[in-house]
């Protein structure tokens, strides 16, 4: 209480103003629904010497799509946009798994990182197919991306022979399954990516320069920015992350599914993207809030488990929420909704959902 | 923040110009607009060919396997001039395979589960697609966000619908579903179904409204130049609302006429139909930015859309996946062509 | 003989938007069969008395009359049918299709929904040749030229009204820079047009930069300055000094006493050579040469190929024609990063469009360049990077002084301040500069200017653009004088050399 009553708003203001603070809002409502359902939500307990509990849960079953989901910011900070990773996530899973089948010994470690590294260098060449047809082609990235996605479903499952590849490797089974240091091995890997996206894109300048050229292309052009280069390297990355979460994808099930594996991830990849508050018009990206969207959608799923909403429903509430958090980004919206309310307007009122709007597309 | 649409700026360096007598006869070949038409009937013509002369002995030149790929691939042609609309005024159209599955699974809901008469269920399945587009238009236009994002919501949105209404596949046993579904129409060398019949009559609708209609017109003026039909004084938000009215509308038709085909509703039919129906409008020599093609040329797309299928059939040896991988080769060859007499305007 | 009547009369028009009074009770009127030019400087208020009358802006005060009825104008649409047509320099057409359909676009004959194409063809071919013209009505607009597309969407708003009786036929056709990237010949058949028309009895606005069209085409014209009418001349009774006066705003003898020498007077070598650099649609091919600590100022009207001599200069068009050495090599000058490599740098006039990144801070904005060069592997470490940013932002006075803010929320002035750190951080060679001054507040004006001086005076040439003569004066030790998307003259800076002259120049077009 000793805190001057003049210095909280101002507080609670930059709290609410900070680029994060609605997505982790949504994340933390997510989880307290739970509570009334499920008592013991938060709880984690050591079994055999692996922790368990929704928490760990939450973050195992959507580290996928926090790979992908990392890998698609930092596209559409350039002003593109990628649906091939869902098509890339099978070919790596398809590729790796049917290499591994085919060894004599499918625990061999050397074996499993040569199949990993064909894995990610087929997911790679994707990659760089999208950045050459977007950035050297001028193609517009919604309809170059398509090729992939539409193609790589067949190409994959050209590579299984149309059947799901089951294998028995436990050294693969580790990245996608397995247990380290009491948590699931794919937290590591996860937090490792993230770590590593991070780094590139704040300790260089990558992270500058994929920003400016996202937004304002003219401007990037003249001030002698080589954004060719950097939007093909930007979409080699999206697919390596996206190879990634392949292996995981096929590590948990020790199988690869050319036709379902990874199937609409790069719609709940997006929408993760735009949830972390990274405005689909490219410029400003922000890595953690990717991560916190990409775990409010994994919170959703879980929640409909918990709360006994049939989970058929699933589908209808991020349609909901697509729609929601689009209409909030969408001036036109806030400006005939919240019209006579403009921000100078409400100095002293903390944050309603107006306010916070157009913070969660310009985040800092 | 504006919501204004960025402009690409044309990609540093460009191709080396081609000697002056080549480039105009080039340029003129790029610059009609047919030419992705015909290419493509003549792909089908050629891929067709090539059938009769492989499989002759299977029985591939009987006029029925043309046929059938009408029949075959019905509710496809009715998504794809549906897409078409939408493609040509320059937006995109992802619920297609949503709405098309939920259709099937709304229909056999209401005529097995709920009893009710097929001749009341139609129209009123017809009417929710349409409504469902014309939200989505309603929202494209009035919140200026983009089609891709609204439409994506709309893919989740009747996709879960579907799942709602049951997890299971429904079956249809309604006499009146299976007697028009056997119903074939005789053309003295073969014969249609219904479905095909209604997809041709579909198709003879779009090509009148596109080419002899002001709406019609106003979806090309949008497609070419958004900026310019709304400063020549084109009701620019009452025809981007109604195209993707049309697209909901064909979307419940062809779920209608999938139903027909298949006699069910399943919460899982026409998963990713949006993309064949993208694919055979692009293939049908449309162009994705809108402004550019012709309904025929969907015909066409559709139509080698569905010629690869039966021939990977009588090929026997081949898979199922060599029809997506087909697909993708030529949505690529498509995109660059299109690419290429885009270039070619703007110099 | 007593004056007609005019088709057209406003009075008093006064425009505003957020804390600028864009048109302050402003008169124009326009006579049935003239070809009016409606001339003035940037900001003088041209462009909002256009929107006003086309509807595109609503007026805040004063009446528009036409054919002697008050008439309220609320949009385009409006202005169309109440026979006010307009044709801007982007031709608003949609070039996917024909020549006979964006005639008729939105009006099409039909029966009974069915559009009639036979009868549209004929009639877009009977309009065509009815304004002797020669253009396949079935053909594609995209397989013309931009100069026939500008005349087929006159084409299409002189017919607006004429065939479905929602209007009266168009009284009144707004000509907005149709002119600025057609040859010499497609002028010629476009001003064969606007007589015709004219002839016709409909009453022509046109809008150009090219002081030769004005005075080979108009019979009248109405300047404006700052908002106001400045006068209402017929085009024989004024010359192009007159006008040039009237436009700018200042007598001659006036501005001569603003006129002071405080230029350092040694400099140095040769740096920056260019030999018949040009664009077809641009600037002519010109010669220059800009030397070590030189202030080359630029001066000509709006439109006069200021821009794009500087443009050229930095590799942001490709040149068609013409070479480029800087320090004794050649630069290609393909794209910007030649010239940002040979030590050039570019303060673009459009500062939100061309300059600026308005979602990054401050100090992103003010470091992109340097990093741009550096590539993405090399970033500029921290401690040096915040203390680069924290010496410009104190050097020149950049406020907030906050590298943390948002530059979208900065002043105009403070904007142009952050886009010239950008580049001084770079410590280019040459420093070009267009219209740096424009749109910010007086005492950032004043800074920029000592800036400029002294940038100078360590060393740096500087190619400076400004509409204000004054400025370019009392800054530069050369002016290089343009017209007409042409370099006139350079004229070397002394007690000699006057604003009068400089306009004397800009009037005739030679170097007397």
């Amino acid at each position: 209480m000793s805190t001057p009553a003049v210095t909280t708003p101002s507080r609670w203001r930059a709290l609410t103003h900070h680029h994060l603070f609605w997505p982790v809002a949504v994340l933390i409502a997510l989880l307290l629904v739970n509570v009334p359902f499920t008592p013991d939500f938060f709880a984690i307990r050591m079994t055999d010497g692996h922790l368990y509990g929704s928490l760990v849960s939450i973050v195992l079953f959507g580290s996928p799509l926090i790979l992908v989901a990392v890998g698609m910011t930092l596209v559409i900070a350039t002003g593109g946009i990628d649906l091939s990773v869902g098509a890339v996530v099978a070919i790596t899973g398809a590729l790796t798994c049917s290499y591994i089948s085919d060894q004599a010994d499918q625990n061999a470690l050397a074996g499993v990182f040569l199949a990993m590294g064909i894995g990610l260098v087929a997911a790679v060449l994707c990659g760089l197919w999208n950045g050459f047809l977007v950035a050297r082609m001028g193609i517009q990235p919604i309809i170059a991306t398509l090729i992939i996605m539409v193609a790589g479903r067949g190409v994959a499952q050209l590579i299984t022979d149309g059947q799901i590849i089951t294998i028995n490797s436990e050294p693969y089974k580790l990245i996608g399954g397995g247990y380290w240091l009491t948590l699931p091995f794919s937290i590591f890997v996860v937090a490792a990516v993230v770590a590593v996206t991070i780094a590139l894109t704040r300790r260089t300048a990558l992270g500058l320069l994929v920003e400016s050229v996202g937004g304002n292309a003219e401007a990037s052009r003249l001030v002698g920015i080589r954004s060719m280069r950097i939007k093909i390297m930007v979409y080699m990355f999206c697919a390596l992350c996206a190879g990634i979460a392949g292996l995981m994808i096929s590590s948990n099930t020790s199988a690869a599914d050319g036709n379902n594996a990874g199937l609409w991830i790069e719609l709940d990849a997006i929408l993760a993207v735009v949830i972390g508050g990274t405005s689909l018009l490219g410029g400003r990206f922000s890595i953690g809030g990717t991560v916190i969207g990409a775990l409010v959608i994994q919170t959703l799923t879980t929640t409909i488990y918990t709360i006994g909403v049939p989970t058929q429903t699933n589908l209808v509430f991020k349609a909901a929420v697509v729609i929601v958090v689009c209409l909030l980004q969408s001036p036109k919206f806030r400006a005939k909704v919240f019209g006579a309310r403009g921000r100078a307007a409400a100095p002293v009122t903390p944050a309603a959902p107006a306010d916070a709007a157009p913070k969660m597309e310009v985040s800092r | 923040m504006s919501a204004t649409t960025k402009t690409r700026t044309a990609p540093e360096g460009g191709p080396s110009t081609p000697s002056p007598a080549s480039a105009s006869a080039a340029a003129r070949l790029l610059g009609d607009r047919r030419l992705p038409v015909l290419v493509t009937a003549g792909l089908f013509l050629a891929m067709y060919i090539g059938g009769l002369s492989r499989y002759q002995n299977y029985g591939f030149g009987e006029p029925q396997v043309f046929l059938n790929l009408f029949i075959d691939n019905s509710y496809l042609l009715v998504a794809a001039v549906g897409a078409t609309f939408v493609i040509m005024s320059g937006g995109i159209d992802l619920s297609v395979g949503s709405l098309i599955g939920f259709t099937t699974m709304f229909t056999a809901w209401l005529v097995e589960r709920q009893g009710l008469p097929l001749l009341l269920v139609i129209p009123l399945a017809l009417g929710v697609g349409a409504f469902g587009g014309f939200l989505m238009g309603y929202v494209i236009h009035n919140f200026e966000i983009q089609p891709f994002i609204v439409t994506l919501a709309g893919l989740f949105l009747f996709r879960g619908l579907c799942l709602v209404i049951s997890k299971e596949s429904i079956s249809i046993s309604d006499s009146t579903v299976s007697s028009m579904a056997q119903t074939r129409v005789s053309l003295g060398l073969g014969e249609l179904s219904i479905g095909a019949i209604v997809a041709l009559v579909v198709l003879g609708a779009a090509f009148y409204v596109l080419h002899y209609t002001r709406f019609g017109r106003r979806v090309y003026a949008i497609g070419g130049n958004e900026q310019s039909a709304l400063l020549m004084g084109l009701p620019l938000g009452g025809t981007k609302i109604a195209v993707y009215t049309v697209s909901g509308f064909c979307s419940a038709l062809a779920g209608l006429l999938f139903m027909l085909y298949i006699q069910s509703g399943d919460p899982l039919h026409a998963v990713g139909m949006e993309l064949d129906a993208i694919a055979a409008v692009v293939i049908g020599g449309t162009l994705l930015t809108g402004g550019s093609g012709y309904v025929l040329g969907t015909l066409f797309g559709v139509l080698v859309l569905g010629l690869i299928k039966s021939i990977i059939q009588f090929e026997g040896t081949l898979s199922s996946w060599w029809t997506k991988i087909a697909t993708g080769v030529l949505l690529c060859a498509f995109i660059l062509i299109q690419r290429a007499m885009t270039a070619r305007k703007q110099t | 003989m007593a004056e007609p009547r005019p088709v057209l009369e406003m009075t008093g028009i006064v425009k505003e938007f957020p804390g600028v009074r864009a048109l302050s009770g402003v008169d124009f009127r326009l006579f049935p069969g003239e070809i009016h030019a409606l001339m003035g400087e940037n900001g003088a208020g041209k462009s909002t008395l256009i929107k006003v009358l086309t509807g595109v802006h609503t007026l805040d005060g004063g009446t528009i009359t036409l054919d002697g009825k008050t008439v309220r104008i609320g949009s385009p649409l409006e202005a169309q049918h109440a026979g006010i047509s307009t044709v801007y320099q982007e031709v608003n057409l949609c070039p996917n299709l024909s020549v006979a359909e964006n005639i008729f676009i939105g009006r099409e004959p039909t029966r009974g929904g069915r559009i009639q194409w036979k009868q549209l063809r004929k009639e877009a071919a009977e309009m065509v040749d009815r304004l002797g013209l020669d253009i396949d009505v079935t053909a594609p607009l995209s397989s013309y030229p931009l100069a026939v597309q500008q005349l087929v969407a006159i084409v299409r708003s002189v017919g607006h009204g004429d065939s479905d009786g929602q209007g009266s036929g168009t009284k009144v056709l707004v000509l907005d820079e149709p002119t600025s990237s057609l040859d010499r010949d497609e002028v010629l058949e476009l001003f064969r047009l606007m007589r015709r028309l004219r002839d016709e009895g409909v009453a022509i606005l046109f809008v150009s930069h090219f002081l030769d069209q004005i005075y080979e085409i108009c019979d009248r014209m109405t300047v404006l300055r700052n908002g106001t009418l400045v006068g209402e001349h017929m085009v024989a009774d004024l010359d192009q000094v007159g006008l040039i006066e009237l436009m700018i705003g200042k007598a001659l003898d006036q501005l001569e006493e603003l006129h002071e020498h405080q230029l350092r007077s040694d400099v140095g070598e040769t740096l920056v050579k260019a030999e018949g650099l040009g664009r077809t649609g641009g600037i002519a091919p010109f010669d220059l040469e800009i030397k070590k600590g030189e202030v080359l100022g630029l001066a000509g009207l709006l439109g006069s190929g200021r821009t794009e001599l500087a443009r050229l200069l930095f590799g942001a068009d490709q040149p068609d024609s013409g070479k480029v050495t800087i320090a004794g090599k050649q630069v290609s000058m393909s794209a910007p990063n030649d010239a940002i490599g040979a030590g050039v740098a570019f303060c673009s006039e459009n500062r939100k469009t061309e300059g600026l990144v308005p979602d990054l801070t401050v100090r992103e904005n003010i470091i992109l360049a340097l990093q741009a060069s550096r590539g993405w592997t090399r970033p500029i470490p921290a401690s040096q990077r915040d203390e680069l940013v924290a010496k410009y932002i104190k050097a020149l006075d950049i406020r907030p002084a906050n590298p943390e803010a948002r530059v979208g929320q900065l002043s105009g002035g403070n904007q142009q301040k952050v886009l010239l750190a950008r580049w001084l951080i770079t410590q280019p060679k040459l420093l070009i500069l267009d219209e740096p001054t424009r749109g910010i507040d007086i005492g950032a004006k004043a800074e920029i200017q000592k800036l400029v001086v002294s940038l100078s005076e360590d060393g740096m040439s500087v190619l400076y653009i400004a509409a204000e003569l004054e400025e370019v004066l009392r800054l530069s030790h050369t002016i290089g004088v343009l017209r007409d998307r042409k370099l006139v003259a350079q004229l070397t800076n002394g007690p000699e050399i006057t604003t009068s002259k400089i306009l004397e120049t800009i009037a005739s077009g030679e170097h007397q």
